[in-house]
Parts: C-alpha cells; structure tokens; sequence
C-alpha cells in the first residue's frame, strides 16, 4: 500500500471508529503536554501518581459502565450505588462494628442486589434502562442518606486497611517491574502461539515485524509509565487493581463466549436471540457487574478519602464515570467499545480536572471543560455510527 | 419420495394470532429427510410465521410441533436448534456489529480452554463459504459492510453448521442475484442427497418448481392446497396463491 492508501484506509478507519481507544489514547497525551505547556508541574511524577490515584475509584465505576453501554443500556445509577455502597462499609464497620472484609461484602452484595432488579425490570418488563435507573438513583440515594443517619458523615480510622489500600499502598519497585515482565511475556506468548496454530491452519497472518513491533510497543509503553512513576512513589495499588480489572474484562470481552454474547446482544438483541444466545442472561451479566463494579468503587472511594457523607458518589461521580466511558470511546448505541475505553476516559476526565485545578480554574470551569468534551465524544460516536451505516 | 415415513419435522393444527390478525389458521405440515417442501403465498399469507413456529422462534397458540412423531415444544432457536432443526430467518438475524466468523458461530463458539479458538472458527468458516461456493471479501469484515446476497450465504453457512436434519430456510432466493439463486438451488439439491429436509418459502414460483419435491400454498393464514411439483403447472400454482378460481 503506497503512503495515499495508507492514509485514505487509516482515515477511514478513524471516521468508522474500527481504530477503537487509539484516537482517544492520542488526545490524552495531547491534553498531558497542553497543560505542561500552561503549568510545568503538571507532567511531574508526583502530579501523575496522584492522578492515577485519584482516578482509580471513578474508573471502576466507569468499567461498569462501559459493560451495560456495550449491551445497548446504560446505568444512570452508578454514581449512587457506589455512594450507597461507601455508606455500608463506613457504617457497618465504624458504627455496627462488623469486621471490615464483612462490611465490604455487604456492600458488594447492594451493588449485586441493585443489578439483579435492575436486570429482572429490563428483562421481564422491558422498560427501558434509563427510566428505570433514574428512579432506582433517587430511591438509592434516599437509602444512602437513611443509612448515614443524622450525622450524614462517618470516618474511617486511618491504620485500616482499607485506608492503607487506597491512600498509601504502592507496589515496590521489584513487584512493578515482575508484574511488567510477566504481562509482556504473556503477550508474546500469546501473539506467538496464535501465529504458529494460524501458519499451520494455513490462515492469513500478519507480519513477524508487526508482532514484534507490538511487543515492543508495549514493553517499551509499560517501562516508561513504570519507570517515570517509580521516580516518585510509583504504581499505587489501587490503580493497579483498577488496570488489572480492565485488562481482565478486555480479555473476557474479546476472548470468551459471554464478551461474544455480550457484544452481539448489543448490536442486535433480536438477532442474538434467534442464534441462541441466552440474552436475558447477557443482560443479568451487564447489569449485575455494572452495579458490582460501582459498588466497588465506592468502596476503593471511601478507602480513599478514609469517610462516607452524603456527597459520597453523588452528582459528580455519577456524570464523571458516564462521560469517561463514552469520552473513552465506548459507543452509546450499543454492541462497540473497549474495556480499556474506562481507562483513557477517567485519564481524559482526570487530567482536565487536575490541569485546570493546577491553573487556579474552579470547579465550574472544570464542569464546563469536562461537558464540552463529552459533547464532541457523543458527537464523534454519531458520525461514526452513521459513516459505518453508510 | 416421502413414502409413509414418519415425517422429521411436523406442524399439526398450528393456529397463530396477533392480536386480532390471524396469521397462521390450523395449519398441517410435514418434512422428510432427503425431501424439499416449498412453501409460497404472497405478501402477509403467513409464512415467516410459520417458518416461527417451525423454528422456535415463536410459540403457536394452538396445535402441536412435531420432530420424528412426537410433540415437542419449541421455546426457544437454540431449542430446536438441539434438535437438529436450523433456520435462516427471512431478517437473516446476523448482527451486523459481528464479523463473519463471529456470526457464523454465534452461539456455538468453539473454545480452547476457557478462551475462544478463532483459528478452528476461522478455518472452519472458508471451508464452509467455499462450500457454498460463497465470495466473501473476508471473514474478518464486519456483517454491515456485506452485500445482500453475501449476508444471506453467511446465514446459510450458519444454519450449516453442525449438520442439522432439517433446514428452514425463509425467502432465502429474495436478495439473490441470478446467478447465486442457481448456485443456491443447486445447493438445495446437494442438501436433499447428503439426506437434509429442506423447507424453503418463496415468492417466485419459478424458483419452487424447479426445487421442491412438495408445493404448499398458503392464502391468508390457511393452507390453500398441496401439489406435487412435477406434476403441477404454474397458472394452477398461481390460482392456489392468489385464491383466484378458474
Ligand atoms: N409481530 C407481528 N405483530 C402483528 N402482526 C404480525 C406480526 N408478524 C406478522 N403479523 C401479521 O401476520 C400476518 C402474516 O405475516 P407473515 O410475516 O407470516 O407473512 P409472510 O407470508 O411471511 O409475508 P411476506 O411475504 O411479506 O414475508 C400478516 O398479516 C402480518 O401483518
Ligand atoms: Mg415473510
């Protein structure tokens, strides 16, 4: 392919979206050195580790989210679920005095229970989602507040390990770099059998310079972010957790019969069901993990800011974690998407708001900014959609 | 052909409504191994009904299902599915989000271990296309960047899979071009002699004759006649379909 063709199929591809996070991955290293440009502090190793620490908690969240997006529904609840489910460990230890793992539990077990209804509403009475997760967000939010009772704010000591987890646990330098060598060499190993069963079953392959390129690629990617956080205090363990869960649910969504499920339910659920896929269990999956997923947000939340209030999880955790997921690229239409869309979507929403913080820009600008974005996210998900109609 | 064997796949007094409209009246219907039953009515006669019921994508409201002779409820595609009946939907029920590959096996994916083994799935699909002497730029495209005519081998392919008894196909002639409606046909000719029963709806009556062993002619709802092919003239066809009496 000469250098036109190239482009011309490169620039098909970004209008079509098959190019998946790589775009929004682009913008997010424009957005670093943007602000770099307005603030020198902004690309400094203490500024991203405390970055990625933030994002954690909301990025889970937004995972969720990219799963029920991806089978053509949305949550606008999670914001509350994990607010409900911040409440729950923070009472239930604190005040009931519940060991803390039991605590967590329960308030994993809300976020399943929440999912459940939510996933028996949608399958059995076919409302649609967003009506039916508004009012679950009022009703939970009103428990929320219930369960805090009069005080409405409970704090967590700081020597719990939960706290611990979340505020100052980082990988040492020999795990980071051991967690880097395994994940790389799995990658190779995986690309390389897949290429040698792919030879031998005499299907197309692609070249052994993009294989190794790739490897390189990500080797090369994942010592830096190492490497460069490492200067500083390094990879904290929830980010870890929270990388760790979207590499996971990327597997699961590109490489197991339920992802498959999963993204066909998305695209068309009518056809799914005609080729026997079981959708109504496609849809319990997305809903229930979606909650879970938030519910254990709130948890790594209110790990992180060691007490649960009645602003836990609201207004602006929920929004935050919608718009990573669609600013990420997951489509709201259903049936596309990535895993690692929550990633570079809370990267995105995150680096907006810590940027503009660094430029002495307030809450109102950082909403604005944040919104604006959004909006040519939904924008560019429209066209897409309609130039892959075309 | 038939013979008095029992009958693979079976309807017996199969009513179906929605809501006030009657789209299927107490209707019989049989399917042999090695034979070919056509189906044709025109536009709202009621056969992607009834190719719904055959296929369990709805459940009748009256009436019985059979499969070798016994009653058996249909709840579901993957159910009879199981049962060796596979269907190609009049919509092709493809997701067009999925490539080939991923529509063909939707469902039936084969795994390796907990993960899914494209290399067989992909493999396993040329195979298949060839067979249907189908030309698919790739089996890695997305379904929504196929032409008609291909979509519909990709849905025949899949109801291919697995070797099912009988295959249901729904207006499977009405995207086609002239010269893939003559391979299709022929393919239905090679489905009977490996020893498939093929049920086929149609509108082109020229299409039916030159296929099917069995005509059944259904006008609004209510079977209207059941001719054998060879012996059966068009303009009698024709009558049957339209209700027109000579
Ligand atoms: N989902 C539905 N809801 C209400 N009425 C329906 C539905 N599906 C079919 N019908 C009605 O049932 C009757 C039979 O429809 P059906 O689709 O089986 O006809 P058909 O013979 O396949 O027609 P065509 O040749 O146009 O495909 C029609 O009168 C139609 O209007
Ligand atoms: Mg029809």
């Amino acid at each position: 392919m000469n250098d036109l063709g190239l482009a011309a199929s490169t620039w098909q591809r970004l209008r079509t979206g098959d190019l998946g996070v790589l775009p929004v991955a682009v913008v997010l290293v424009l957005i670093g050195l943007v602000f770099q440009a307005l603030n020198p502090h902004f690309l400094s190793a203490d500024n991203l580790v405390n970055l990625t620490q933030q994002a954690a908690a909301t990025g889970v969240i937004a995972l969720g989210v990219v799963l029920t997006l991806h089978v053509g529904q949305i949550d606008l609840s999670v914001g509350a679920v994990s607010g409900l489910a911040a409440a729950v460990v923070a009472v239930g230890s604190v005040q009931l005095g519940w060991p803390l793992w039991l605590a967590v539990l329960a308030a994993l077990a809300v976020g399943v229970l929440v999912g459940s209804i939510y996933a028996a509403l949608h399958t059995r009475l076919a409302v649609p989602s967003f009506v039916f997760t508004l009012a679950g967000l009022l009703v939970i939010t009103g428990l929320q507040m219930r369960v805090l009772g009069p005080t409405g704010s409970v704090n967590l000591p700081f020597e719990w390990w939960l706290v611990r987890f979340c505020q100052t646990a980082f990988l040492a330098p020999a795990t980071s770099w051991a967690i880097v060598a395994l994940v790389v060499a799995g990658y190779a190993a995986g690309r390389v059998t897949d290429r040698v069963r792919r030879v031998r079953a005499e299907l197309p392959v692609a070249p052994l310079w993009q294989v190794v390129a790739r490897v390189v690629a990500l080797a090369a990617g994942l010592s830096v972010v190492v490497a460069y956080l490492g200067t500083n205090r390094g990879v904290g363990a929830v980010f870890a957790l929270f990388v760790g869960l979207v590499a996971l649910t990327d597997l699961m969504l590109r490489r197991t019969r339920w992802g498959r499920f999963v993204r066909a339910v998305g695209g068309d659920a009518e056809a799914a069901r005609k080729a026997g896929v079981p959708v109504r269990r496609v849809f319990v999956s997305a809903f229930v993990a979606c909650s879970t997923l938030a519910a254990l947000g709130g948890v790594l939340a209110v790990g992180r800011l060691a007490a649960a209030n009645q602003g836990s999880g609201a207004g602006d955790t929920n929004l935050t974690a919608i718009a990573a997921a669609v600013i990420g690229g997951t489509s709201l239409f259903g049936g596309r998407g990535s895993a690692w869309s929550a990633l570079v979507g809370i990267l995105v929403v995150q680096s907006i708001s810590t940027g503009l913080t660094l430029l002495n820009l307030d809450q109102s600008a950082r909403l604005v900014v944040t919104g604006l974005v959004l909006a040519v996210a939904v924008t560019i998900d429209a066209l897409q959609r309609r130039a892959r109609e075309a | 052909m038939t013979g008095s064997t029992v009958p693979v796949l079976a309807l017996l007094g199969v009513s179906k409504s929605y809501g006030a409209a009657r789209a299927l009246v107490d209707v019989d219907l049989q399917v042999h191994a090695h034979e070919v039953v056509a189906v044709i009515g025109d536009n709202g006669a009621g056969k992607s009904t009834l190719v719904g019921a055959l296929t369990g994508a709805l459940v009748p409201d009256e009436g019985e299902v059979l499969v070798d002779g016994s009653p058996v409820t249909l709840s579901d595609p993957s159910v009879a599915r199981g049962l060796g009946i596979a269907a190609v939907f009049q919509d092709l029920a493809l997701c067009a989000n999925l490539d080939v590959v991923e529509n063909l096996y939707l469902g039936h994916e084969a795994q390796r271990g907990p993960l899914l083994d494209e290399v067989t799935m992909e493999k396993h699909a040329w195979e298949l296309l060839n067979q249907l002497a189908a030309r698919v730029p790739s089996v890695r495209v997305p379904v929504a960047a196929l032409s008609g005519g291909q979509r519909q081998a990709v849905a025949i392919a899949r109801s291919l899979l697995g070797e099912p008894r009988v295959i249901v196909l729904d207006e499977p002639t009405a995207a086609l071009g002239l010269r893939q409606t003559a391979e299709f046909l022929t393919l239905v000719e090679r489905l009977r002699e490996r020893g498939h029963g093929v049920l086929l709806t149609s509108h082109s009556l020229a299409d039916v004759q030159a296929v099917a062993d069995r005509i059944v002619v259904l006008r609004l709802g209510r079977t209207n006649g059941e001719f054998d092919a060879a012996r059966t003239s068009y303009e009698e066809l024709l009558a049957a379909v339209t209700g027109i009496q000579r």
